[in-house]
Order: structure tokens, then sequence, then C-alpha cells
């Protein structure tokens, strides 16, 4: 066993891990945090992104060892408790979500996106979630989610 | 109701979805919960010779083995005839013999590797037309075709098809395959049980079939559903509960499914957790990793269509012999309601007086197949529009013009003989013409579904 210290959502975490153990696992078994899922524990799917120093990263196939001091955002840390950030707004009004399994990741991946590009065009909104896996809504009403918290954004 | 008539409705569950709080089975936290992991079957069909769980019994971390003797009724189903896990004959490969609980994965799948298992591999067959011949081998004990009445197909009739065959002016056949189809849902198959002081039981589910599964899981576990609702259920339908036991309440939790699109319409996990939970005293977690999801939980079965139409030199059709073979894999699911729907919608939303459709639901050594999206009315739908084409192509005509020429009309009637009131197969093809900038000739835009045919 190994400790690992890192700092998830603003507050500082120490756990043990194995050397397989993985951040998913440490954010679900360990921290409790639910929001990123467990699509696929494969890389493949886009269910557990969670962003690491700003970074958007799947969390299953990151080694927990290899994130030793470094700060983890999920879902619940992208705003004050409480409050709501455009994208999440965005993809309720605009029906971006709907079994809402994929929803996690897809509001950070749309987040590392709006971080780096506030004016993104739709072509790069798909690209920026082309890793990102959903069942349910065929794509449309998550696109249109994200460039309606773009626009919201920018006024 | 009428105030939210034509209005935007925000989703009720949508704001936990957006902020992560939504808590879907794999995301409840119960302290001290085991890791359940199956030991499937390598072959496709074969005897289960011997079976010795004695040393991953006794393996570190690992708190209760099960085998078909731990289950009290071990079959299930709409028509139940799927155990729990395989007593003696394994039907497909990966199908579930025995199952661990452990403190960790590891810890499980360790324990997997000393179960002892020996299998005499019998001879499979997973092609149903394979299993549809004559002196073909057994794919299950009750034989390869679901029966209804005296016959092993499912049949709609209406009018007289030979004749219409006779009066026809062209006769187009087509084969169309259709082949299985895996929903995906991104949330695993997933259960969740928690005992209880007493013997008590709550199961977080990923069903999509809340009641029908609760009773069945009474069923297999022998308990008495503490659920009013279904206490109702079961005086109605008065038969597949046993509650000859002590049991009291069996308390199933679900509803926040993660993308199910027909794929959890069978019990797949949730009745091998309680097991688990029962023999344990611990809360006891089963989720299927994306492989096994994929592999070995339900799915479409494929389907073999072939259609004969009888047609008139004007595009009428006016007799139709479909025959329809499906790949049911190797329990009943529900696939032998998926054929008769099938069956039911064969002819698709036209009128055709005459219809001839035998559905065959085959069982072959495959997993077992069940519902997706439409129980079995997708695939005839898809048969039937490639059909319509083909109609257009021989006679020369726009496939508008064969769709809107044979389209119901009011008054008009299926191959069951439900008579329609209510139609507008017409009119939302007009919609779409003009939707896809497609300039219909002045009489099929002419054209309504209150006329009478002429
Ligand atoms: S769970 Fe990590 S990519 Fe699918
Ligand atoms: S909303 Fe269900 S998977 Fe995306």
């Amino acid at each position: 066993m190994h400790t690992l210290e890192l700092t998830v959502n603003g507050q500082g975490h120490k756990v043990e891990v194995g050397l397989k153990t993985t951040l998913l696992e440490v954010l679900r078994d360990k921290l409790h945090i639910t929001s990123p899922k467990v699509g696929c524990n494969t890389g493949d799917c886009g269910t557990c992104s969670v962003l690491l120093d700003g970074v958007l990263v799947r969390s299953c196939i990151t080694n927990a060892l290899s994130v030793q001091g470094k700060s983890v955002t999920t879902l619940e840390g992208i705003i004050e408790p409480g409050d709501i950030h455009p994208l999440q707004k965005a993809f309720h009004e605009n029906y971006g979500s709907q079994c809402g399994f994929c929803t996690p990741g897809m509001i950070l991946a749309s987040k590392a996106l709006l971080d780096a590009n506030p004016s993104p065009t739709r072509d790069e909104v798909k690209e920026a979630l082309s890793g990102n896996l959903c069942r349910c809504t065929g794509y449309v009403k998550i696109i249109d989610s994200v460039l309606a918290a773009a626009d919201e954004m920018k006024s | 109701m009428s105030n939210v008539i034509g209005q935007r409705v925000t989703r009720y569950d949508g704001m936990a979805h957006v902020t992560g709080e939504t808590k879907f089975v794999d995301d409840q936290v119960v302290p001290g919960t085991l890791t359940v992991k199956a030991l499937r079957s390598p072959v496709s069909k074969g005897k289960i010779k011997n079976l010795d769980i004695s040393a991953a019994e006794k393996m570190p971390g690992v708190a209760g083995v099960i085998t078909a003797a731990d289950v009290p009724c071990n079959a299930f189903g709409l028509i139940p005839d799927q155990p729990v896990l395989v007593g003696e004959d394994i039907r497909y490969k990966g199908e579930a013999i025995a199952a661990v609980a452990a403190v960790d994965e590891d810890a499980a799948m360790e324990a997997l590797e000393k179960i002892g298992l020996e299998i005499e591999e019998q001879q499979a067959v997973l092609d149903p037309l394979e299993a549809m011949k004559d002196g073909a081998p057994q794919t299950r004990p009750e034989g390869n075709f679901q029966i209804w009445d005296d016959n092993n197909y499912r049949q709609v009739n209406l009018g007289d098809v030979d004749k219409a065959f006779e009066q026809a002016d062209e006769i187009v056949e087509s084969v169309h395959l259709h082949p299985s189809v895996e929903h995906a849902p991104m949330e695993p198959i997933c259960s969740l049980a928690v005992p209880h002081a007493g013997p008590k039981l709550t199961i977080y589910t990923v069903s999509q079939a809340l009641y029908f599964h609760l009773g069945m899981l009474c069923g297999i576990l022998q308990m008495e559903p503490g659920d009013l609702h279904c206490k109702q259920w079961k005086a109605k339908t008065g038969s597949a509960w046993r509650h000859n036991t002590g049991y009291a309440d069996l308390n199933y939790v679900g509803g926040t499914v993660g993308g199910g699109f027909g794929g959890k319409n069978d019990i797949m996990a949730d009745h091998v957790a309680a097991l688990l939970a029962l023999k344990t005293g611990r809360p006891c977690k089963w989720r299927w990793t994306r492989a096994e999801d994929l592999l070995y939980s339900t799915f479409r079965g494929a389907w073999h269509i072939t259609i004969k139409d009888a047609v008139t030199k004007q595009g009428r059709i006016i007799g139709r012999q479909m025959t329809s073979i499906r790949d049911a894999g190797s329990y009943a699911s529900l696939n032998p309601y998926v054929v008769e729907k099938h069956c039911y919608l064969g002819a698709g939303p036209y009128f055709i007086p005459n219809v001839r459709v035998r559905g065959y639901c085959v069982y072959t050594n495959k997993p077992p197949a069940s519902s997706m999206r439409g129980f079995g009315i997708t695939p005839a739908a898809f048969a039937t529009e490639v059909q319509m084409d083909q109609i257009a192509d021989r006679l020369g005509m726009d496939p508008w013009e064969v769709r809107m020429t044979n389209a119901f009309r009011k008054g008009e009637f299926t191959p069951t003989k439900r008579i329609l009131n209510s139609v507008a197969v017409i009119e939302v093809l007009q919609n779409l013409a003009a939707k896809a900038g497609v300039e219909l000739p002045g009489h099929l835009k002419a054209m309504a579904s209150t006329q009478e045919r002429g």
C-alpha cells in the first residue's frame, strides 16, 4: 500500500492505494464521489472523465499514484455548492441529458473545451466531445447545450 | 394537463442529472459491500459433470460461493425456463454456473479460478436455419421451436392469400437479414442487494420492469413481496409466486436507469446478488464488466425475413405471405412476445386484404435474446419498407406513390382485424415529403386518409 495525497474539488485528501488502483476507484470507492461513472473501465466511453489540473482525463485509465499532489475536479466541484454553472443550466434547459449517465463526463469535457475556447464552432464542440459516448440523446441536443452555454457565458 | 400542452417542460430529474446528484445503482454506497463475480460457461452447450467449490470457499477474502443448489426456485422468466445458475445443462457460452462474493474484485477473481469444473461438451447449434432442420441437435430439452397451439410458429391469417397470388399482375419477393443488435446502455447491468435484520432484503436494481421482476424475484427467492402493488398483482394473476417460507419483505428499489432501450427488461443480476446477500448476510454488488454486458446481456435477436407480395399493375398489394425466423438464443425471455408483435404488424401501415404471416421463434445455443425498442416491429418495418421500394422498382413507379396507394385509410383494418378509426399515414407521408423537399404530384397531394379507397 502507498499513500496518495491529492486535492479533489478544493479539498485535500490522503488515501492508501495499491499499485493497480485507478483514480476512478479512489474517487468512487474511497472518497464516495460518485459523479464519475464506470461505463467501461477501459478508457473507451468517457463516463469517468474528470479534470486533472484542468486537463480532461479518463479516470478509469489514470493510475492513482500518477496523480500524487495534483488537483482533481469532478462535476461536484465545478461551481460553489448551491450555485449552478451555465453548462449545467444549458444541459438542463436544452435536454442535453436524458438518462443522465454520460452527463457528468459530458459536462466536464464541455468545460475543458470552453475554458480553452470560449466561442467554439459546432464542429469544434463535436471534436471536443468525440471521446464521450451517449446512447440516449443522439448528441444533437448535447451540442446545442454546449453552444447555448457558450453564448450565455459570453453575454 | 391541458396547461402543459404546447409548452416546453423540463425533466423532473434533469437538475439532479446535471449536478451529479442522481444516484444510479452503482452509486449507492453501503459500507461493507462485497464484490460479486460469476463463473461463466466456457462452452456453448454441455453437461456439468463435476462442480467443486470447496477450495474457492476457503480462499482468503471470500464470504460466500453459490451454485444451483443454493437457489430456492431455480427457474424464472415469463415462461419460467431459465435457471439462475446452471444445474446440469449448459445452453450458451457465458451462462452463469456459480458466483462468488468477496471483499474485493481480486479476491473474487482468484476464487473463481479455484472452482473445479468438469464439462462434457455437446454439439451446439448456433444458426437458427440449422436448428430448424429435421434431425438437428436439440438446443434445449423443450425443443428448438417455440410452440403456439399445435404449431411451431405463430401465425396471423387474413383473407385468401392463394387466390390473391392467382390474381396478381406481379409477384415480388425479397429476403431480409437483420443482424442482432446490443442495446449497449452507458450504464452496465448492476445490482446491489442489502440484507437487513430478519429475513429481509433490499435490492437496488437497474430493471426497466420493476413489477414483473419483483414478482419473479419473489418466486426465485420464495419470498413474500413486501410491496402492496405486487400483492395486488399476485392476487390478480394467482401464479408465479411461491411464498411458503418465513420471508417477510423484499424491498425492490429502482427507477433510476442509466439507459435501457429494452435491454433491462429481464432479470440478469438481481437474483444472484440477492442470493449471495442472503447467504453471506452482507451487502453484495454485482456490476457486470462492459465485456460481460456486451457478450451476455440480452439483445435484439437476429431475423431472417422473407416477404412475397401479390401486386397489381397499379401498385396495390393485394396479398402478402411473410415468413420470419427469429434467432431467440437459448431461453424464452421475451422472445415469444417479440415474435407475436412482429406477426401482428408484419404488413406494416398498409391495407393488405389477404395476409399470411408465420413467425418462427427458434432456439439456438446463444445467450438469450429479448426485447429491444419495438418488440419485433422494427425488423418487420425495415423489411416492409425495403419491399415497398422493390415493388416500386419492379413496376417502375414512384416509391411515394406505392406507399400512399397502399397506406391505411380510415375504417380499414389490420391483419388481426383491428378496425382503424384514426389514421394519418398518408398525411404523415405528405408532411415528410414537404420536409424532405420532395414535390409530390397533384393526385398524391390531394389524397387523404378519410377518402374511401376507390
Ligand atoms: S469508464 Fe473510463 S472511459 Fe469508460
Ligand atoms: S443521456 Fe443516457 S447516455 Fe447520455
